[in-house]
């Protein structure tokens, strides 16, 4: 994925953006495919889908703006009431919330790559925004493996024994400070940032990848899966391998906002 | 099916682009047991019916090389309604038509699919007979029994399919996208009667079915 990733954002930014965009499709997919639903929102979830080229239509014209509140304000707002006007009040609580959540978290969190990659220019006028949707992504999965690796090798101490068995205090630790040490030495390179400050967004993205792994591990094992589809055989789905980024994504994106953007 | 090479080129660009880019995008269908599949006819490759994508999504499953030899099987009152879809179903989709109730009048509707099979070629059949009640298997009808025990050597290969039935629907002309599933089971013989056939067939078809997790659909 990380091969794919990097030729759309070689290309230029529309492709780049559509890429991501189809991203956020395949995710939001395999979630409506894996969650119970109604038979009456059958027609309401292709509206779902259409928040997915508006979402990154804000995003491509750098409208930061509605692309903050469209989906957690406006459809937010819009699914449940159009649902109440459809009739049907049987599980619509769990109909409302499911969906809310997963278009929170596939679309509007995901998003955050193709925000970073069109109002980064600014902010970052060597190496751009593509240097930083690089800088996020590369060390994201970067954190995954560094955390994989720790656990597999020092693992003994489990951090949440219900959720991942495989998730270990050693991996976490472990990761975080491999993710810093190496955020350390490209972010001076790919972003604005200075050598402590890149450590630092190394430690966001460490502790943010392993919050939405985990996150994404309770959903599976809520909905009774080992792994979210058949993308890639042996690899789960498309939710299995952006599970760290939908945390990741906004979690960097706000943090270099807030420190670096005018 | 037509022996006009233009129509043939045209078949096979819609299987080749139309069909593969919207199972790919659209859907994205998981297959499991894949190897299962018949590699050359005759075969049968049988399936539960939600949908009308369902013989779309089936004929996907086997490689391009073999198109020319693939045909569902299909009821004729419901195609034949208007000449551009008897056209579109006849040379496109390539459909063996059936006549459903016409054993009643004394004649094997079955023969076309005979024929076919002597031929060596691979038919797509749905013997629940039409598309139910959305994601359950129905009663099998009696008629894949009775073409598995004629002709006894080929083999009939089940697939369950999960998902196409949220996708499109009986009743809607909306697609939506869902991710669905094939699992390819073993083939089965029809080396009994017709009888134990069907029901050989349809225990192997719910086990099929019980084996994929299946979100709630109510």
């Amino acid at each position: 994925m990380i091969g794919a990733f990097t030729i759309a954002i070689a290309v230029n930014q529309t492709v780049a953006i559509v890429f991501l965009a189809f991203i956020s499709f395949l995710a939001l997919k395999e979630y409506l495919s894996l969650i119970p639903t109604r038979r009456i929102d059958r027609g309401l979830l292709l509206f779902a889908y259409l928040a997915i080229p508006l979402q990154y239509y804000w995003a491509a014209i750098d409208w930061y703006g509605m692309f903050i509140v469209f989906v957690p304000v406006w459809l937010f707002l819009f699914f449940p009431a159009l649902m109440a006007l459809r009739g049907d009040t049987r599980g619509f609580l769990r109909a409302v919330g499911t969906l809310s959540w997963g278009l929170m978290l596939t679309v509007f969190a995901l998003s955050h790559m193709a925000m970073l990659l069109v109002s980064g220019n600014t902010a970052n006028p060597v190496a751009g925004g593509v240097g930083l949707l690089f800088f996020l992504v590369v060390l994201t999965q970067f954190n995954d493996v560094a955390q994989f690796t720790w656990g597999k090798l020092f693992g003994r101490h489990k951090v949440t024994p219900t959720v991942s068995r495989k998730k270990t205090w050693e991996g976490l630790i472990g990761g975080v400070l491999t993710t810093v040490a190496m955020a350390a030495v490209v972010g001076p390179y790919l972003t604005p940032m200075d050598i402590w400050w890149s450590a630092m967004a190394g430690a966001v993205l460490g502790i943010a990848g392993f919050l939405g792994d985990i996150t994404l591990s309770a959903v599976k094992r809520d909905l009774g899966v080992k792994d979210t589809g058949g993308l890639i055989p042996g690899h789960g789905g498309i939710l299995d391998r952006v599970d760290s980024l939908t945390y990741a994504a906004p979690a960097f994106f706000h943090f270099f906002r807030f420190f670096f953007m005018p | 099916m037509s022996r006009n090479p233009f129509i043939r080129l045209l078949r096979f660009l819609f299987f080749a682009v139309v069909v593969r880019a919207v199972i790919l995008v659209a859907l994205g269908l998981t297959v499991r047991n894949r190897e299962r599949l018949p590699k050359d006819g005759p075969a049968l490759v049988v399936a539960n019916h939600n949908s009308n994508l369902d013989a779309l999504a089936l004929m996907s499953l086997m490689p391009l090389k073999l198109l020319s030899k693939i045909r569902p099987v299909a009821a004729v009152d419901y195609f034949f309604t208007s000449k551009a879809k008897a056209w579109f179903v006849t040379n496109i989709i390539g459909i063996i038509p059936v006549k459903r109730g016409s054993a009643k009048e004394g004649g094997n509707p079955l023969l076309a699919c005979e024929e076919a099979l002597d031929r060596g070629e691979i038919l797509v059949l749905f013997p629940e007979g039409s598309r139910g009640e959305p994601e359950t298997l129905g009663k099998l009808k009696k008629g894949i029994g009775h073409l598995a025990c004629a002709r006894p050597k080929v083999p009939v290969v089940p697939v369950f399919m999960h998902g196409l039935g949220k996708a499109l629907p009986k009743g809607s002309s909306l697609l939506v996208p869902f991710n669905c599933t094939a699992s390819v089971g073993e083939p089965l013989y029809g080396t009994g009667t017709y009888n134990e056939f069907v029901a050989a067939l349809e225990e192997t078809m719910i086990k099929l079915g019980e084996e994929e997790k299946k979100p709630a659909w109510e």
